[in-house]
């Protein structure tokens, strides 16, 4: 058993006990948090796919950012334990039955066809260094328009978040005049 | 050295998770996380793949998922404050009209 192998198996076994948790949690600032592990230990599992920089970015970006705007938004709007409602009868019977029918089709297909050639640790050097030409140059229009996106969805959230403005009293006949 | 279906199965479990959480919780902003599950599940297999096959591609196209992730969180995140201050509620059971 190599060394990559049991990072590869703690990483992922942190990262589906993380999933597993936030399925099972009842109060969303607990499934936040598990959240967190998941994105943490995906970064692990980039690493020793040799992907440097995604790491880096996961850490920053997902962990860091965009967890820290859910957290800010649950304590703001003082979310509390999430209330139980009974499920329809038939989601349960056919649902359970079909998600696990499903899930081994899946797998099996994996297994089987994928083929078993081994990912090497680190065998494809993604550090910044080699990402940054690939960025600016083949990819520099997408990467241009993401700044665009970014640009309309920071007016989107504020407009969106903003507080309506209290619409004024409809003008009267009498102000018309 | 891993194999690359283990990652791949590795993907799927964290993908299936975040299904699981979309259909079975009942807060939107837990609904909202069980996406983010979802994206880093695809995620995982993008780079796994990139890995594989040696294509840098793969991990740009990671970090292009990750910019729409966060610009999604943000206007989605908003939507949420938007929906809570005239519904005064996060359970999605209440929320099934889309007129007040």
């Amino acid at each position: 058993m190599s060394v990559h192998l049991i990072l590869f198996l703690a990483f992922g076994a942190v990262a589906v006990a993380g999933a597993i948790n936030l399925l099972a949690q009842t109060h969303p600032i607990n499934s936040a948090l598990s959240l967190i592990a998941v994105m943490a230990a995906l970064a692990g599992e980039y690493l020793l796919l040799g992907a440097e920089f995604l790491a880096a970015v996961q850490v920053i970006v997902y962990a860091g950012a965009v967890m820290v705007l859910f957290v800010f938004v649950i304590m703001l709007l003082n979310a509390g334990v999430e209330e139980h409602t009974q499920g329809s009868r038939i989601a349960i019977t056919l649902g359970v039955p079909g998600a696990l029918i499903g899930s081994l089709l899946i797998a099996w297909v994996v297994l089987r066809h994928s083929g078993t050639e081994a990912v090497a640790a680190g065998a494809l050097a993604g550090a910044p260094k080699t990402i940054a030409p690939l960025l600016f140059h083949e990819f520099l229009l997408p990467f241009e328009i993401t700044s665009i996106l970014i640009l309309i969805a920071i007016m989107g959230a504020v407009v969106l978040a903003s507080k309506p403005p209290t619409s004024p009293a409809a003008p009267t006949l009498r102000e018309v005049d | 050295m891993v194999p690359l279906s283990y990652y791949l199965v590795l993907s799927g479990i964290l993908f299936a998770c975040g299904v699981a959480a979309f259909l079975i919780k009942r807060n939107i902003i837990t609904i909202f996380m069980s996406i983010e599950l979802m994206l880093n599940g695809v995620n995982l297999s993008f780079v796994a793949f990139a890995a594989h096959w040696h294509a840098l591609a793969g991990q740009i196209f990671v970090f292009f998922v990750m910019v729409v992730a966060a610009a999604e969180a943000a206007v989605g995140l908003a939507i949420i404050i938007a929906v809570y201050r005239t519904r005064e509620t996060l359970n999605i059971d209440q929320v099934n009209l889309l007129k007040l």
